[in-house]
């Protein structure tokens, strides 16, 4: 059974591949920005004609939910590498970074963003789990190339977390696939989502139940629910920032859609367990020990990870709340909590390199001092902490409402903690971007540079403001993938 | 392919290389010296290895026959040598430093055995016995890793408790009947179990620790912000 791998569909996640490829044999760094660019722009033209290609095959599966998420990533993706030129450019002249390591950042992001796509796309629970695993390898690697003592604890700290936590997930795949044995027989069926999801109510519930702990507890500490988000925080912290803005959103992506699909397919069995709960405690208990870690945080690089772990707890809560409209708020919290997230860290990154250390002593005043940078932060910051008139806003209130309307109870230590998260992210865009400067020796940036992170913030107004019919048409579809 | 019940030869020799394989994990927990701890691990490779070939043998499945290969050769020979290598280099000193003392460890090891057969069995009534057993014992095997990790402090040491507890998903794998993607999926935890050798090489290398203990990873989180 060869798979065709160069179908359109499978090129999303195969141009940035093959861009890492050639960019390993690239000797200058310049250059190597260029051809990352051009591979992520690919990957990402690709992945916009996803929606016209839909299709289920052994390997590959392209149905609205993950057509929309490996878009998402994509763009990430494509922006994040346009805003890495400079990013690395500035790293080189510093002297943070050398020509050889700049060189290999690019090839390593490249591969990083591939495999997430591929891990996405993937029909086959095998395919997955070795996508993210080779994920995983690349983002070890990125997090540790500033090659300073605490990169490399960070990076190997993740390393051992997350490869502990792959290799469960690995058993529970096992276990799956002999839930699922004896509806669909030996073979490459009782490994392919849609085909398990099929054959669901007459797969073994108990064997389903092994199975939903052990790949719950792997794709969790992927999509760092607490308490398995402790690799987090660190890699935010050690590795590059533009790196920061992809691990923050499409890192936990991937983890949040496994556990989606795991979801439905638990959901569909009369013996299994349900779902739903587990996945709220562990949404629920991220949000609340999140939003109280924002408090004394004084790197900004570990502080906004803590807001991802916040932000990923909120959309493990909306799926673990099921049903259209959970799933719904779920998806579209994702979507833009990625885009808001991601313009956050282009905005920290450059704001690091103008004072010279992520912190919140070395950074504040930055209205008053680089006008561009200051107030593109200041909106970003307003965005995440889920303020009016943005996207995070909508969909934070669609979560509300659906939980007020089966858990009434649970909507108060919600609110608590988007609340007490809020707050501090308010008190935080007030002393990074109000007040008096602190002195700075880095480049400034203009607002052309802000551009990647203004098309994010953009997308998230529209989402927030005049929500386009077509697409919430499509996120309706994306959400009835996984019933 | 025939149904495969207690006192035939294909139950018998499968539980057997599975009862070999946990029992192995039990001696890594148990090992006070580095030498004998990546000893004992070849040793659990190879058992391994041969397990595989049995299944591929037993299941007809001349794809498991790879999977053994691989896994011979690799984690019972080249990632041994290399880690006997590492140790002759960075002149570690013999002795391993455990968190829990032998007793203690064994007995911990023991619950997680019993834990894994209550998890497993019950869930699994319907399933072929061999099957079901054999699930018991991969899923003692990554408890038993994981408890090694946890009980040891040398990076080295944790290592080997990681490579073990992928030794026991393999064995997971390759018990299963007519799992598809078993040879791809061991070579991916190869690659895997490789870079974690390749870190535990780089860190030490790099000589940017005073040892091998990860209790110095807590600094980033902690002390500093």
């Amino acid at each position: 059974m060869i798979p065709n791998w160069f179908e359109p569909a499978a090129m999303a996640a195969f141009a940035p591949l093959l861009g890492a490829v050639v960019l390993s044999t690239v000797r200058t760094a310049r250059i190597g920005s260029l051809i990352a660019i051009l591979a992520s722009g690919l990957g990402f033209a690709f992945a916009c004609q996803l929606p016209w290609q839909m299709r289920a095959g052994v390997f590959i599966l392209v149905d609205p939910l993950s057509a929309h998420v490996s878009i998402l990533t994509a763009f990430v993706g494509f922006t994040t590498a346009i805003y890495s030129r400079r990013y690395i450019a500035v790293e080189i002249e510093s002297g943070r970074l050398d020509e050889t390591r700049a060189r290999q950042y690019h090839a390593l992001f490249m591969s990083f963003l591939g495999f997430m796509v591929l891990a996405l796309l993937s029909n086959n629970l095998g395919v997955t789990w070795v996508a993210v695993e080779a994920a995983t390898i690349s983002a070890v690697l990125v997090v540790g190339l500033p090659r300073t003592e605490n990169a490399i604890e960070a990076s190997w700290k993740f390393f051992l977390l997350c490869g502990v936590a792959i290799a469960l997930a690995l058993f529970g795949t096992v276990v799956v696939y002999l839930a699922a044995l004896p509806a669909l027989g030996a073979g490459y069926a009782a490994m392919t989502w849609t085909e398990l999801a099929r054959a669901a109510p007459q797969s073994r519930g108990t064997l389903l139940n092994l199975a939903f702990v052990f790949l719950l507890i792997g794709y969790g500490t992927k999509a760092s629910l607490a308490p398995l988000h402790g690799w987090m925080p660190d890699a935010h912290a050690e590795g590059p920032t533009p790196v920061s803005a992809v691990l923050s959103g499409s890192v936990m992506n991937v983890g949040l859609v496994v556990i989606l699909r795991l979801r439905s397919l638990m959901a569909a069995n009369a013996d299994a367990i349900d779902p739903g709960p587990p996945i709220m405690a562990l949404g629920l208990l991220s949000v609340l020990f999140a939003a109280f870690s924002l408090w004394g945080r004084r790197d900004v690089k570990r502080f906004f990870a803590f807001s991802s772990i916040e932000q990923s707890g909120l959309v493990a809560f909306a799926i673990g709340l099921g049903g259209p409209a959970g799933t719904f708020a779920a998806l579209l919290h994702m979507t833009v909590h990625t885009l808001a997230k991601s313009a956050v860290f282009h905005c920290v990154g450059r704001a690091t390199q103008r004072k010279g250390a992520p912190s919140f002593q070395v950074i504040a005043g930055l209205i008053a001092s680089d006008r561009a940078l200051g107030l593109t932060l200041a909106v970003s910051i307003v965005a995440i902490a889920g303020l009016p008139p943005f996207g995070v806003f909508a969909s934070e209130i669609l979560i509300l409402t659906e939980t007020m309307r089966q858990y009434p109870w649970l909507v108060a230590p919600l609110v608590l903690g988007l609340l007490v998260a809020g707050w501090k992210l308010a008190a935080r865009l007030i002393s990074l971007c109000l007040g008096e400067p602190t002195s700075g020796y880095g480049p400034t940036s203009g607002w052309v540079a802000m551009l990647p992170a203004w098309a994010h913030l953009g997308i998230v107004l529209v989402l927030g403001v005049a929500m386009p019919t077509a697409f919430a048409g499509w996120l309706v579809a994306a959400a009835q993938a996984v019933p | 392919m025939e149904r495969i019940v207690f006192g035939t030869l294909p139950y018998d020799l499968a539980h057997l290389l599975g009862g070999v394989t946990l029992l192995l994990s039990f001696a890594l927990l148990s090992q006070r010296r580095i030498a004998a701890t990546i000893n004992t691990y070849a040793c659990q490779a190879a058992v391994l290895a041969l397990a595989a070939c049995w299944q591929g043998y037993v299941q007809n499945a001349p794809h498991l026959y790879v999977t053994g290969i691989i896994t011979f050769a690799a984690k019972g020979m080249i990632i041994p040598v290399a880690l006997h290598r590492l140790v002759r280099r960075l002149k570690l000193a013999g002795g391993v430093d455990a968190a829990l003392g032998i007793f203690p460890g064994m007995a911990l090891g023991v619950a997680m055995v019993a834990l894994s057969i209550m998890v497993v069995l019950p869930t699994t009534v319907q399933s072929q016995a061999l099957t079901r057993e054999d699930l018991a014992l991969a899923l003692s095997v990554v408890m038993l890793g994981l408890l090694m990790m946890i009980t040891r402090k040398s990076a080295l040491t944790q290592v080997i408790g990681f490579m073990s507890l992928e030794n026991g998903l393999i064995l997971a794998a390759v018990s299963v009947d007519g799992m598809p993607l078993v040879v791809e999926l061991s070579v991916a935890v190869l690659v895997l179990v490789a870079f974690v050798v390749f870190g535990a090489f780089f860190l030490r290398l790099r000589a940017q620790f005073d040892s091998l203990d990860v209790t110095h990873l807590d600094r980033v989180g902690s002390a500093h912000r």
